[in-house]
């Protein structure tokens, strides 16, 4: 186990082209970063995208995926990230900055300007639909 | 190596946390632990020996005492008992972050239960060594459900894979070791079939929710719809949906028990008069433009009520039809009235469960709101487009909310905006009540033209089509949110179409009563005719006359059916002013916009003819209206729900074809209120004002005398007498009798109103704590994060005095226990020490050592280890955790 070592790039993810986060995706479980898998990179992957996988687990790697500049909180920059691919960038750039603050607002609890994985985790665990969505079947 | 920091974290962790197990080990410890020292080494080169331990009682402790250790500390640490010395000396240095606190809160919460009743057998089996006496096997049954319950939550840990196998092995082999030994074994397989169980009955579930998904009827197009135009637009086309399944269900009520008896077991076409066309009308009768108005084969069918004899039972089931008519006639309207009030209700349950997303809608939006396991591009592009939208839809309400302006402007442009909307009202209500008049006089002419006969409709089209979009214009003026803007217009169409439908009603009575006035003489007519035939000269007296072909019969107006047929008319005309709107207004209009958009002077698309928007208000409201004829009419014409039910099929289809195909999306898009509770305010509405002129022509009007199930009788419900006494036995017509009495009717009713009050005032006192709680919860939540904000500011301050505070506590922290409180340490470190690599400070454990340990007992009391050093962590994952582990509960 694990000593094959396959290589998996992105190019093979090819049923997930819609996903607007599967960089992120491959980014966040590959062990370098650069979004190239070995096979348990790969296992892990589809062991936190599992329905059976657990509310924690999930939140825990969600909010890795949305922290785009990797440095353990979501800021103001990473959540402009996310809201342009959500909509493919069709809302303006004053749309985009009030998503963004309205965010920040009513999720950030400690008032830094950023969420941190405790936040998060505190209100994605209330979402009613986070884990019905944050699932990939194979 | 992070491994084995993990564990000695956890144990840190869990020895700190929990005083009176502490000192039960402590107890122990003296003649325990150390003793077992050497058998700890012995396992440290290697896996624990099962061995004999019935055998020796000094081999048995040796092995059965580093698990009790691992026992205590956490199944995970099962593959730690290897480096328990070095864990044991490194505990001290206290160095290590702890890995997965997460893990330890979990176990923690599994301890605490066996926990409770541990101290005493512990103290016990301290000072009697006897060798697997209950607590020692109690102890590893405890060890072996831990790593049984480290395999079930396996899963649950964010390892990556290497480490998950490796740790899965390792609790696997101990359970089947030490599994043994307790004398049962099966514990693998029986946890191999229960995930696999386990794992059938999601994807079944799966399967059965899609199953039920796929069930649902235009669900995608909808969606579709949804996705694109918005939740409003989408609720109108759910409130088709849900009209199309009440239309179905009175529609099986109506044909199962009226129409089809009638056809199976009725006499049949042509028989009697009341089911035959009249001689005069016989040439005419199958002409396209006669059907077409319902008149000839139509009117004399079981579309409609004339058609239906007044025969107690029919066929061989002795089916009583004019009873099961009356019936069915009353349950339409109790069907209806308890399905748009339960609908109601149920809605707005489903709002008061919602308060949680309201803080968070935007965040929810952000993070949850694509699908991930969305593979199809199409149903991407959609995802895509319905993010954006609701995007668009929040972004609306929030700038609604912090709009600020001239308040005394906006009140003036709102009083004068009503102001003249009531203006079109009136007019339009003189407008119609004029044209009424005017068709009253025309009906008594001749000889008048089409217009003349069709003024009325078409007066009310007229006014239907272009009343709306004037009232939209003004409305303009308002300036209200979307949404609101949406209710008011809404309103104010209601009372337009309002004022429609009651003239036509007062017309239609006038009718109905002309005719019945006529009735006496018809009648008359009628006895005489068949009296002359039958007693006529010029027949062979002996042999008995044929009887009159029931086509030569001269018969009433029954204004039963010309009641009927006048809705059947409006419905249908209704149906098709509405796709004839669509397709001009809407198509045409799109297609001369797209395409002439190339040889035009300026833009079309943008400038003035530009697309149409849908019209939410204009179609809810032609569709609550729709049906309110249908309720109206179903009692006077069966086949009307039928041709409703077809009518909103095809409108379904059509109008989300129109839809996709011409309109644009909404300016300003806003989203639906969460329950279409409006629609069925106003839906309710409409039902009770179209119940009250049937009632009224039920309970105060006389049957007509020659046709429908009714004929003959005083009165319509005489037939429900009329079954009571003749079917019943006579106490039960008797019973109803008494029940019929005023006296025994009217406590009933204040009985009912009082019942009323009451549940009235529990739910608005359950409603007001409800609010209450509320803002309660909201309270802690403002609480919540100004304390945390609070805390964090604090704790960037307290880390830096901790050295200071440190030193001063060290004569203090000499006397306690080693490893006693080891864990708070690790978190409670400055900054700088927690960047340092794990692996150089275990290595460096003898240096370290005093300072770390001297932190450890830094923290003052009043400060919980969960304050700010936590969050400075480089690891997130690991501070998150820990906290929410530590924190007490508020």
């Amino acid at each position: 186990m694990g000593n094959k070592q396959t290589v998996f790039t992105h190019e093979q993810l090819e049923a997930y082209q819609d996903n607007p986060f599967r960089q992120r995706i491959a980014q966040v479980f590959s062990e370098d970063g650069d979004g190239h898998m070995t096979l348990d990179n790969f296992l892990d992957m589809f062991s936190v995208m599992s329905e059976m996988a657990p509310r924690d687990l999930k939140a825990y790697y969600a909010f890795k995926i949305y922290d785009f500049n990797n440095d353990g909180y979501i800021c103001a920059w990473d959540l402009e990230q996310t809201v342009t691919k959500l909509t493919r960038g069709e809302l303006s750039a004053e749309e985009v900055s009030l998503v963004c603050e309205r965010v920040l607002d009513e999720a950030d609890g400690d008032h830094d300007g950023r969420l941190s994985l405790e936040d998060f985790q505190n209100m994605i665990l209330r979402a009613p639909d986070f884990l019905s969505t944050f699932h990939i079947r194979i | 190596m992070s491994h084995r920091l993990k564990g000695r974290g956890e144990e840190g962790d869990r020895s700190g946390r929990r005083p009176s197990r502490k000192q039960a080990a402590r107890a122990e410890g003296a003649a325990g632990r150390r003793g077992a020292q050497p058998g700890q080494k012995e396992q440290a080169g290697g896996s624990p020996r099962p061995g004999s331990p019935r055998r020796k009682q000094a081999e048995c402790r040796r092995h059965l005492e580093p698990l009790g250790e691992q026992g205590r500390s956490s199944a995970e640490r099962t593959s730690k008992g290897r480096r328990k010395r070095d864990g044991r000396a490194s505990l001290k240095k206290q160095r290590a972050p702890p890995k997965t606190e997460k893990e330890v809160s979990r176990q923690e919460e599994m301890w605490k239960r066996p926990k409770k009743h541990r101290p005493p057998s512990l103290a016990s089996s301290a000072s009697g060594a006897e060798c697997l006496s209950e607590e020692e096997r109690a102890r590893i049954l405890e060890q072996v459900e831990d790593s049984k319950k480290l395999i079930a939550t396996m899963r649950n840990k964010p390892w990556p894979m290497t480490k998950k196998l490796r740790e899965l092995r390792e609790a696997q082999e101990f359970v089947e070791k030490y599994e043994g030994v307790l004398g049962k074994g099966k514990g693998k397989r029986l946890y191999a079939y229960r995930m696999l169980v386990a794992k059938k009955w999601v994807k079944f579930k799966r399967d059965f929710d899609n199953f039920k998904t796929q069930c649902i009827p235009w669900e995608m197009k909808i969606k579709d719809i949804e996705s694109h135009f918005g939740s409003s637009v989408a609720s109108y086309f759910i409130f088709l949906r849900w009209m199309y399944g009440v239309n179905l269900v009175l529609f099986g009520l109506i044909f199962g028990l009226v129409i089809i008896p009638e056809v199976l077991m009725g006499v049949p076409y042509g028989s009697i008069p009341r089911k035959t066309v009249p001689r005069a009308e016989e040439e005419k009768a199958m002409d396209f433009s006669v059907l077409w108005d319902f008149e000839g084969y139509i009117k004399y069918s079981a579309l409609f009520y004339g058609y239906y004899n007044n025969q107690r039972t029919i066929g061989w089931l002795r089916y009583r039809l004019p009873m099961a008519y009356f019936m069915v006639g009353v349950s339409v309207f109790g069907y209806s009235l308890m399905i748009v009030i339960r609908s109601m209700a149920s809605n707005t349950q489903g709002r008061a469960s919602d308060g949680e997303s309201a803080n968070f809608t935007f965040s929810f939006k952000m993070f949850t709101s694509w699908d991930y396991l969305i593979g199809n591009s199409e149903t991407a592009d959609n995802k895509y487009a319905s993010i954006t939208t609701s995007f668009k839809e929040s972004i609306v309400d929030e700038q609604e909310s912090n709009k600020e302006e001239n308040i005394h402007l906006t009140r003036f442009l709102r009083v004068l905006a009503n102001f003249l909307i009531i203006c079109c009202l009136c007019g339009s209500g003189y407008l119609i009540y004029f044209v009424v008049k005017r068709s009253q006089e025309f009906s008594k002419m001749q000889n008048v033209s089409w217009y003349e006969r069709n003024e009325v409709e078409i007066v009310m089209s007229l006014l239907g089509m272009f009343c709306p979009p004037l009232f939209e214009t003004i409305a303009a003026l308002e300036n209200y949110h979307p949404r609101v803007g949406l209710k008011w217009q809404l309103g104010r169409i209601f009372a337009l179409f309002l004022g429609n439908l009651y003239t036509f009603l007062l017309a239609l009575m006038d009718d109905v009563h002309l005719k019945l006035s006529n009735e006496e003489t018809i009648k008359n007519i009628t006895h005489w005719t068949l009296f002359n035939y039958y007693n006529s000269s010029g027949w062979n007296e002996s042999v008995p006359r044929p009887p009159l072909h029931p086509a030569d019969v001269p018969r009433g107006s029954c204004w039963e059916t010309a009641v009927g047929i006048e809705f059947m008319r409006l419905t249908v005309s209704d149906m098709l002013v509405t796709y004839i709107t669509i397709l001009l207004g809407d198509f045409l209009r799109a297609c001369f916009v797209r395409f002439m958009n190339y040889c035009w002077c300026w833009d079309l698309e943008a400038g003035f003819p530009s697309y149409a928007e849908f019209d939410i208000s204009g179609n809810v409201l032609g569709l609550i209206f729709n049906q309110g004829m249908i309720w109206m009419g179903s009692f006077y014409a069966p086949g009307l729900v039928g041709i409703n039910v077809l009518r909103l099929l095809t409108s379904m289809y059509f109008q989300c074809w129109a839809v996709m195909s011409s309109n644009v999306p909404h300016e300003r898009m806003f989203k639906a209120s969460r329950s279409n509770n409006f629609y069925m305010g106003l839906l309710l509405l409409v039902l009770f004002l179209s119940l009250l002129p049937v009632a009224y022509t039920i309970m105060s009007l006389p049957p007509s005398f020659d046709c429908g199930p009714f004929s003959g009788k005083n009165r319509m419900y005489d037939v429900i007498h009329e079954t009571i006494e003749n079917d019943f036995p006579t106490f039960l017509g008797k019973i109803f009798a008494f029940l019929a009495n005023p006296g025994l009717i009217i406590p009933a009713i204040l009985l009912m109103f009082l019942a009323i009050y009451y549940l009235n005032s529990v739910s608005k006192s359950l409603s007001r704590a409800n609010a209450q709680l509320r803002k309660k919860i909201q309270a802690l939540r403002v609480v919540e994060k100004s304390h945390k904000s609070v805390k964090g500011r604090r704790s960037t301050a307290e880390s830096e005095d901790t050295a200071k505070d440190a030193s001063q506590n060290a004569t203090q922290l000499q006397l306690t226990e080693e490893g006693t409180t080891p864990h708070p340490a690790s978190q409670n470190q400055t900054p700088g020490k927690k960047a340092q690599d794990p692996g150089t400070s275990s290595s460096a454990s003898g240096t370290t050592l005093p300072a770390s340990r001297h932190l450890s007992g830094a923290q003052p009391p009043g400060v919980r280890p969960d304050s700010g050093p936590a969050r400075s962590q480089t690891h997130p994952w690991r501070s998150a955790s820990g906290k929410s582990a530590l924190r007490p509960p508020h």
